[in-house]
């Protein structure tokens, strides 16, 4: 077991109050596994992902904890949380396009990051030239500006510089989202490729795009509004999903080859519920067709196949499970209204 | 007569250093979009598809060619006929929120269309209209009267510009990448709004870099590569029988839900990709003329005839190397911009009814 989150909550601190950005997520992503991690913006999926490496000083780790290779990642203290980063656990950041110093060449910025993690440059520069020509770029990156660089070459020096110190658990976030598909592909694979090569022992993909991670992931996580709603093997989840959000969200992608004229697609009505304060019970229900009086209820993120756990007490019930008695309708109403 | 007529148009954009050196971004471009008709206009980044709608929006001058609107020449177009050409001719872009005025509400923007365009109608009149315009935008008034910008979400940010531009007697709506900003449970929706306000008469020039959203709505596709039109004809023939390699690739790239990359070919992918991270072309000094064809391979060599510039895909040249700076300038601006311009686009060929592809040399 490679990594195990364990009811991991981090909040943001902003003026009007905490939003509950990650709120009591457990999951278990294991040896060599590729987990996708998809959801919309604001449901605290790059929020979970950066709390495994960085707590921003507006983030605040407030429970749970995660656990790597059988050691606990001290994600609250980011002074020994140092240690770990880039050995342990590495992140491709959001934009990583734009993460490079603009005032250093590559190579001697990857010097500068390699010396703060207490590695002498030169031990590593073979193997960096060597990753660098696998991901078609030449040697002379290392003497080249960012701004010399074209948006798809900077993204994957950026993950080729990432991954130097071979983590075994690697951060993914929005890689491909700025890219070009053909650019997107081929950073698809280069993903896949790191795996196989063993420069990474297993990643987590964050992405809004669910089709990205059919490609590349094994398994995918799908969060709303800071809570896990399903997770299952990529084929499960694309073909069979139980959480209704996965089902409405998979309808609502336009595929090439499907027309507005021969099959009309429909989007999800509604918007996710603010995490200030966020609603008590299940957090999909104001936009759920499935809503009944149960969800009023928080659901538990069960397993209800091997394999595949969803938080949903319809696909609970359907699954036959006894989900016990609604709460009474006035008790439900009341809690509505003292919202 | 087409209602709108893109004639040949090209548009050289200053670059290098100091300025001086120029890069074709679109290269007599042709294409008409008819009443009610929905084209979408696909490309990569790089590909020129931004600069077309900046054209037909007059926000910037094309540097040849026309564009004539229901027969008038827009280009030229000032004062008086220009203001009534925005009446008919408007645009929604990709980041809404950077679109709007923050300390605005919302009502504001469409009083500034009122007092702008439709200073005789009455408040009433008024009223009634932006009803329903928020109707066929499928917004509700009372979300969005009265708010701030900040306040509304990405997807009712964009209709409401959409709304917007149909107060005025619109009859083409520019939509560069309006839902690219969009979450996925919420683009379909603004997709089918524009779908909605097509069967309402309304012409719409779509530009996307994402082929499935272009396929889904669109009637006529146009693929734009490297400012000049690679392929393009009516939507299912462009994407059920697609003839120019680079749509192929296009296509195979895609990322599909129920079919692995795995199953696709990659071979004439990488090959594309290769060829488009080949060094920037562009005229210099002899030497580096020289170089370039004793050190290319033949595949490479035959690009090199094609002066165009690389897009934003290729690696940018050094400092030293561009074409703009000084030492390097061997060609006069002018001299060059007559060159680029004079280069043929290559040539369209109709392979089937409704369906052009450009021959590949």
């Amino acid at each position: 077991m490679s990594l195990k989150v364990d009811n991991l909550r981090i909040t943001y601190r902003t003026l009007r109050g905490d939003v509950k950005a990650v709120d009591g997520v457990s999951f278990s992503v294991s040896d060599g596994e590729i987990m996708g991690l998809a959801g919309e913006s604001g449901c605290g999926k790059s929020t979970l992902g950066n709390s495994l490496v960085f707590l921003e000083g507006r983030m605040r780790h407030l429970g749970g904890r995660a656990e790597l290779d059988g050691r606990e990642l001290p994600i609250a203290d980011t002074r020994a949380m140092n240690e770990y980063r880039m050995r342990q656990v590495s992140l491709i950041p959001q934009y990583a396009m734009s993460a490079l110093n603009p005032t250093r060449k590559f190579g001697k910025m990857a010097a500068e990051l390699l010396k703060s993690r207490g590695v002498r440059f030169a031990t590593v520069e073979e193997e960096l030239r060597r990753r660098l020509g696998l991901v078609g770029l030449a040697d002379n990156v290392l003497n080249l500006y960012p701004f010399e660089l074209s948006g798809g070459m900077r993204q994957r020096a950026t993950m080729v510089l990432s991954t130097i110190l071979n983590p075994s658990l690697l951060i993914a976030d929005e890689v491909t989202s700025a890219l070009d598909v053909s650019t997107q592909r081929a950073v698809g694979e280069m993903l896949m490729e790191f795996r196989e090569r063993g420069f990474v022992k297993s990643m987590i993909v964050i992405t809004h795009d669910m089709s990205i991670l059919a490609q590349i992931a094994d398994s995918i996580l799908v969060m709303y509004a800071g809570k896990l709603a399903e997770k299952a093997g990529s084929d499960t989840v694309v073909n069979n999903p139980l959480h209704p959000y996965t089902q409405l969200l998979l309808a609502s992608l336009p595929e090439v080859g499907v027309r507005y004229d021969t099959s009309a697609l429909v989007g999800i009505p509604g918007r996710p519920p603010s995490l200030l304060h966020p609603p008590a019970g299940c957090r999909f229900r104001a936009r759920c067709p499935f809503a009944f009086e149960k969800c009023t209820e928080d659901p538990p993120f069960m397993e209800l196949q091997p394999g595949h756990q969803v938080a949903c007490w319809k696909a609970m019930k359907d699954a036959g499970l006894d989900i016990g008695p609604a709460v009474p309708p006035a008790a439900a109403v009341g809690e509505e209204a003292s919202r | 007569m087409s209602m709108l007529e893109i004639d040949k148009v090209s548009k050289l954009y200053k670059s290098g250093t100091f300025g001086g050196g120029l890069k074709a971004a679109l290269r007599q471009v042709s294409f008409n979009i008819e009443r009610g008709e929905v084209v979408s206009l696909i490309g990569e980044s790089g590909s020129g598809k931004s600069t077309l709608g900046k054209i037909i929006l007059r926000l910037v001058p094309p540097s040849a060619g026309c564009v004539r609107f229901e027969g008038a020449d827009i280009t030229q177009m000032k004062g008086r006929a220009l203001h009534e050409y925005y009446r008919y001719v408007q645009g929604v872009f990709q980041d809404p929120f950077s679109s709007y005025n923050p300390l605005y509400k919302v009502d504001r923007v469409f009083d500034m269309v009122h007092q702008e365009f439709f200073p005789h109608l009455s408040g009433d009149e008024w009223a009634a209209r932006v009803g329903s315009a928020l109707e066929a935008v499928t917004l509700n008034p009372g979300d969005v009267f009265n708010k701030f910008p900040h306040q509304l979400s990405g997807g009712q940010q964009q209709r409401v510009l959409v709304a917007r531009a149909l107060l005025l007697d619109v009859k083409l709506l520019i939509a560069d990448e309006i839902i690219s900003m969009l979450d996925a449970s919420t683009r379909v929706d603004v997709l089918n709004m524009l779908v909605g306000l097509k069967k309402r008469g309304l012409g719409i020039l779509f530009i996307t870099h994402d082929l499935s959203l272009g396929n889904y709505i669109s009637d006529r596709t146009v693929i734009l590569r490297n400012g000049t039109i690679a392929e393009m004809g009516l939507t299912p023939l462009v994407f059920g029988n697609p003839r120019h390699s680079y749509t192929v690739s296009l296509l195979k790239a895609v990322p599909q839900l129920h079919k692995k990359w795995e199953d696709i070919d990659i071979d004439e992918l990488l090959a594309a990709e290769l060829d488009r991270e080949a060094p920037a072309l562009a005229p210099r000094g002899p030497e580096s003329r020289r170089y370039s064809k004793s050190s290319l391979a033949p595949a490479r060599q035959a690009r090199a005839k094609d002066i165009l510039p690389q897009g934003e895909q290729g690696p940018r040249p050094s400092l030293m190397d561009l074409p703009g700076a000084p030492w390097q300038r061997k060609m006069s601006s002018p001299r060059l911009a007559k060159l680029l311009l004079s280069q043929p686009p290559p040539e369209l060929v109709e392979v089937e009814e409704g369906h052009f592809v450009a021959v590949e040399g």
